[in-house]
């Protein structure tokens, strides 16, 4: 079973302030880390790779300094390293991401599953994952939480949702996306340490990947930012006290009233 | 200090570093308390292949030596000077056999040591017999291509949850000391049982308890080395653990500190952090002090020792004695740091100083360890 995993590379947002004039993240100083959702989906490529054999490939798009993650992904189990940077991929934004990632995935040619992070813990947005299955064509499990059974040419998953969770079967390939439920992710190993040290990491740039010069980068990229704002925090609400009855009276004078019913 | 450790020195310490802090630290409190031998921690640091970092690679190690084993022991034991030595204890009990065995007794017992799915012990002390090793009453006969032992070990670290133990008894009791001999005796053979699991003061995740010998017999390829060879297989396995008993004592003066000196700054007193008085500051400064000598000491001599420098004995004895003192006295003031607050278990802190107290009494009391330098010291100006 040969398996593309997706990661990133994020600031480690437990340590992260938000500059108050431009409202955009302070990256000096922050720790870069592999986006901690992705660990998951590391560990579970890792897991099928031990009991069913194949490879697990891990992929990441960014500058030259996301190939430490990459390593730090070879150091839990990954066998081999792919990193896709080019000046032309700046300033993508998740449509334009999950197109490039896309094209590097078909790339690296025969796949039977692709395996995400549900969400990176910088832009929150969910889109990639869901995005590059789009852009190859192939069904999608988002917020997986347990395999119950994978074989040759078929998948069968717990998907999460807020009020239990829906059992879905695909054909292979097929992309995931897993949530924090779904393993615990293991330490490094010694080996793994040393293995990742050594290890060269292929690199594909914009030209390598047979994709059309526009959708990349802020050509390829739809999204606008108009404007960054720290939302201001919740006013206090009001607390009515009494019987239940003169309550709920109270509340819908409020209702009709100030607050327009 | 940068002791200008190699890549994969750093690697391990990392490692360790991780385990420690992220696996260990959460559960030290509960396993102390309720003396939970950490199986679950023995497993991860198999997976993590720290568990072969100081066997030789042919025999499914890493290849690393005492270096290596002092770095892990000091991470670990800054999160639990008990925990730490279900790893500590098995290269106690492997180096009789990495340093005696036969490439067939390597082969047979190191690669799973190596790889973790089996724990060392190391059995020499008696009832009568601590200090004075010479004294041990437990007896091998050799009978055939057997030897038949009989007797009882006390107070072995990993007794009952170790499948490899080495254990020291006498084929000659008219011979002293030298008429010891070391054995490999497995788990499981016949005549071979467990006293009960002693309760003790600090290092209650480790398993404590006795070894009963009742007509058990091994098969006569279970001596290491030869007859009358059992007192210089324990003296030169000590060499060897010594460093590794004295980074226990650090990586608990070290986790000690570290949780002082973060109390420290929170902890208001006349509306200031109690860390801004310097009275109080220039006893966390002699306390890092203290550390940081110790541990320039055992690096020093597990250097030596990688460097197959045999004449070890001195040096190893000194970093043992000046890690535990400085260990127990560390751990003591970080207690009188935290005031009431460090008396209570509610709080981390005082475990530290129960931990503490056996790296002055085992693996040789430290007035043994001086007995030893002074020996050393006294052969060495005759020699001159």
């Amino acid at each position: 079973m040969n398996i593309i995993v997706c990661i990133k590379q994020v600031p480690d947002t437990t340590n992260v302030r938000i500059d108050p004039e431009t409202n955009t993240l302070v990256r000096s100083g922050v720790q870069s880390i592999v986006n901690p959702f992705d660990m998951y989906a590391i560990e579970e490529a890792v897991r099928l790779k031990e009991k069913f054999g194949g490879l697990v490939t891990v992929i990441t798009m960014g500058p030259i300094q996301a190939e430490e993650a990459l390593r730090e992904a070879i150091s839990l189990g990954a066998d081999e390293a792919v990193l896709v940077s080019d000046r032309a991929f700046a300033g993508s934004d998740t449509w334009a991401t999950s197109y490039t990632l896309s094209k590097a995935v078909q790339k690296i040619g025969k796949f039977d599953l692709v395996i995400c992070g549900k969400q990176a813990i910088d832009g929150d947005t969910a889109q990639v994952g869901p995005g590059v299955a789009a852009f190859l064509d192939i069904p999608q499990i988002t917020f997986v939480k347990k395999i119950e059974e994978i074989k040759d040419s078929f998948i069968r998953a717990e998907r999460m949702t807020e009020e239990g969770y829906d059992i879905i079967e695909s054909p292979l390939p097929c992309l995931i996306t897993v949530v924090k439920e779904i393993n615990e992710p293991r330490l490094p190993s010694l080996k793994g340490k040393m293995r990742a040290k050594k290890i060269e990491i292929k690199k594909l740039e914009a030209k390598d990947l047979d994709a059309d010069p526009d959708s990349l980068g802020l050509k390829g990229s739809p999204t606008k930012v108009v404007k960054i704002f720290t939302p201001p925090p919740r006013k206090g609400g009001q607390m009515l006290e009494g019987e239940a009855k003169d309550i709920s009276e109270r509340l819908v004078d409020l209702l009709k009233g100030d607050l327009c019913l | 200090m940068d002791y200008l450790l190699t890549e994969e020195q750093v690697m391990i310490r990392d490692i360790a570093r991780q385990i420690a802090q992220e696996k260990i630290k959460p559960v030290a409190a509960k396993y102390d308390a309720e003396g939970i031998f950490p199986w679950d921690i023995v497993k991860i640091l198999a997976a993590s292949d720290l568990c072969g970092i100081y066997i030789e690679e042919k025999y499914g190690g890493t290849g690393g030596g005492a270096m290596e084993l002092v770095l892990a022991t000091e991470e670990l034991s800054k999160a639990c000077g008990g925990i730490s030595l279900a790893f500590a204890a098995t290269a106690l009990g492997t180096f009789p056999i990495i340093l005696f065995g036969t490439d067939e007794q390597k082969q047979k017992y190191l690669p799973d040591i190596a790889k973790g799915k089996k724990l060392a012990a190391f059995g020499l002390t008696e009832a009568g017999a601590g200090s004075d090793a010479g004294a041990i009453a437990t007896t091998a006969e050799k009978k055939g291509d057997y030897y038949v032992l009989n007797g009882t070990k006390q107070w072995i670290t990993n007794g009952g949850e170790a499948e490899v133990y080495t254990v020291v008894a006498s084929t000659n009791r008219s011979k002293g000391a030298r008429g010891a001999a070391a054995f490999i005796v497995e788990k499981g053979t016949k005549g071979f049982e467990f006293g009960k699991k002693e309760d003790k003061m600090g290092i209650r995740a480790s398993a404590t308890r006795e070894l009963v010998f009742t007509d058990c017999k091994i098969p006569k390829e279970n001596l290491l080395g030869k007859e009358g060879m059992g007192f210089i297989v324990a003296m030169k396995t000590f060499d060897q653990s010594r460093p590794g008993v004295a980074a226990q004592a650090v990586g608990i003066a070290q986790g000690a500190l570290d949780l002082t000196v973060e109390y420290m700054k929170e902890r208001k007193q006349f509306g200031k952090s109690i860390s801004s008085f310097q009275g109080l500051q220039f006893m966390l400064a002699d306390m890092a002090t203290q550390i940081e000598a110790s541990r320039a000491l055992i690096y020093a001599c597990a250097r030596m020792i990688d460097s197959g420098n045999s004449k070890v004995g001195k040096d190893s004895a000194m970093a043992k004695l000046f890690a535990s003192d400085m260990a127990m006295r560390v751990t003591t003031d970080c207690v009188q740091l935290f005031g009431g607050y460090g008396y209570m278990r509610d709080y981390p802190i005082e475990k530290y100083m129960r931990d503490a107290k056996i790296t002055q009494i085992y693996e040789g009391t430290n007035q043994i360890q001086r007995g030893i330098i002074a020996n050393h010291l006294i052969k060495e100006t005759a020699a001159k």
